[in-house]
């Protein structure tokens, strides 16, 4: 029940502060970091496979409502919560589900990497999706390089923020 | 059957991922397709809603900024109205901006065109594909496909209403199009933006025999049944010929800031239906 609650609040905060603040930061002109994937990171490892996937569809859902960009977030979300065992197994080594259970317990590198991975597919998935022109690659590469930055930044420094307080 | 049943069990994740994904490539494509319904907007209740308790307090913020394009415009009508020669479009802008508070549709006997203010409650111009979110609805007559203006240039278009809030394709959108002209002459092209600068858009399909030099004025060109003739969008920042040599393809600096719009005005042509029907007519013959 606790981790229902948590994740609940975790979500409503994440897409609080997406909404409001990061997709209004315009670094640059045109980069808006896209923490909100955090919660989707850092989403219960040990939780049922269909149910996370489900959720991630509907995280991205509730984000495309807002952005008005039709199914892009959804897509995207999707991608990185079926792709996310993966990474985990070759991030953290093939042991992750008996050690692992939170992202906060493998170390600094493992996360950064972890994060790093997670967030550059995603990106790179969004992106393709919003500027839908296979002829523009170049743009869509360096759009979501550069956001991808941005996100991962502010992706590891909540999840320091955050995972060390509560311990 | 059991065959199916283990096949289906086994392989659980990937349909649902695959299914899933699938839907949200349909509402992706339906995205990038102008005109069609879409059940994925920011025109309803509860991101309107949202949107609406926040563009409270953005627009506290902007309050000098919107004070200072106000005094702008009435000094401008101002000096239209000395001149005696005050077009309809002007004329309408005029009336309006006075009334602007009252939020009520203004009509001019003489003008197909109201003129209906509404308030942006969200605005984005960093994504390749931009929206706005109007606090204004179908309550205050607003239905799709009408042009949004400010005092200053063209805003975009009308896509999805709902009761009170109504969202509009962006100038700054890969699906928008629109006709240009020079103000000088009736040489027209398409306007469009290539999803780089949100100050610049192009103007492409322009003929070469048009006289133009860097610096001459684009206005709207009437053509589209959207936007009202002569509406102001910007100058022209550089141009070259293409490569066929047949045609201009032109940067338009804009004159609107689309990067800090408060205060809109939604354009109704009331011969909208008309000319639509005449048009339709003519296509099938």
């Amino acid at each position: 029940m606790n981790s229902i609650l948590l994740n609940s609040l975790r979500f409503l905060s994440l897409l609080i502060a997406q909404i409001f603040i990061f997709n209004n930061l315009n670094v640059f002109g045109y980069i808006n970091p896209l923490p909100y994937v955090l919660f989707l990171l850092v989403f219960p490892f040990t939780a049922n496979r269909s149910l996370f996937i489900f959720i991630a569809f509907l995280t991205g859902l509730t984000m495309d409502v807002f952005d008005n960009s039709g199914g892009i977030h959804a897509a995207a979300c999707l991608v990185l919560a079926y792709v996310r065992p993966v990474v985990l197994q070759a991030t953290y080594g093939v042991s992750y589900e008996y050690n692992v259970v939170k992202l906060s317990k493998g170390s600094f590198y493992e996360r950064i990497v972890f994060i790093s991975i997670l967030v550059l597919i995603h990106h790179l998935v969004f992106f393709s999706l919003e500027v839908f022109n296979v002829s523009s690659i170049l743009y869509i590469l360096k759009k979501a390089l550069l956001t991808g930055v941005g996100t991962i930044l502010f992706c590891v420094l909540f999840n320091i923020l955050f995972s060390t307080s509560r311990e | 059957m059991q065959q199916i049943v283990n096949f289906l069990i086994r392989y659980k994740n990937f349909l649902l991922f695959a299914f899933l994904l699938f839907v949200s490539l349909i509402f992706t494509v339906q995205s990038h397709s102008y005109h069609k319904s879409k059940f994925i907007n920011s025109a309803n209740f509860l991101s309107g809603g949202v949107y609406e308790s926040v563009g409270g307090i953005q627009e506290y913020f902007n309050l000098k900024t919107y004070n200072r394009q106000l005094l702008e415009e009435n000094a401008r009508l101002r000096g239209i109205a000395q001149d005696d020669n005050v077009s309809v479009f002007e004329t309408v802008a005029m009336e309006f901006d006075t009334l602007a508070a009252s939020r009520s549709i203004i009509a001019i006997p003489e003008s197909q065109f109201h003129f209906i203010p509404a308030q942006v409650i969200d605005n984005s111009y960093a994504k390749a594909n931009n929206f706005l979110t109007l606090k204004a609805g179908a309550k205050d007559s607003i239905v799709r496909d009408m042009g949004v203006i400010t005092s200053k240039g063209i805003v975009g278009v009308i896509d999805n209403v709902s009761k009170k809030y109504s969202t509009v394709i962006s100038i700054l959108n890969a699906s928008f199009l629109t006709n240009a002209k020079l103000k000088s002459s009736d040489h027209f092209g398409t306007l469009k933006w290539d999803g780089k600068d949100p100050n610049q858009m192009q103007l492409v399909d322009m003929q070469q025999q048009a006289k133009i030099k860097i610096g001459d004025t684009i206005e709207t060109s009437g053509r589209s049944a959207i936007f009202p003739k002569g509406i102001p969008i910007g100058y022209i920042a550089s141009f070259k010929l293409e490569e066929s040599k047949n045609f201009y393809i032109i940067s338009v600096q804009l004159f609107n800031d689309m990067t800090n719009v408060g205060h809109v005005y939604v354009v109704q042509n009331e011969d909208l239906e008309e000319i639509q029907a005449v048009e339709a007519a003519s296509k099938n013959e």
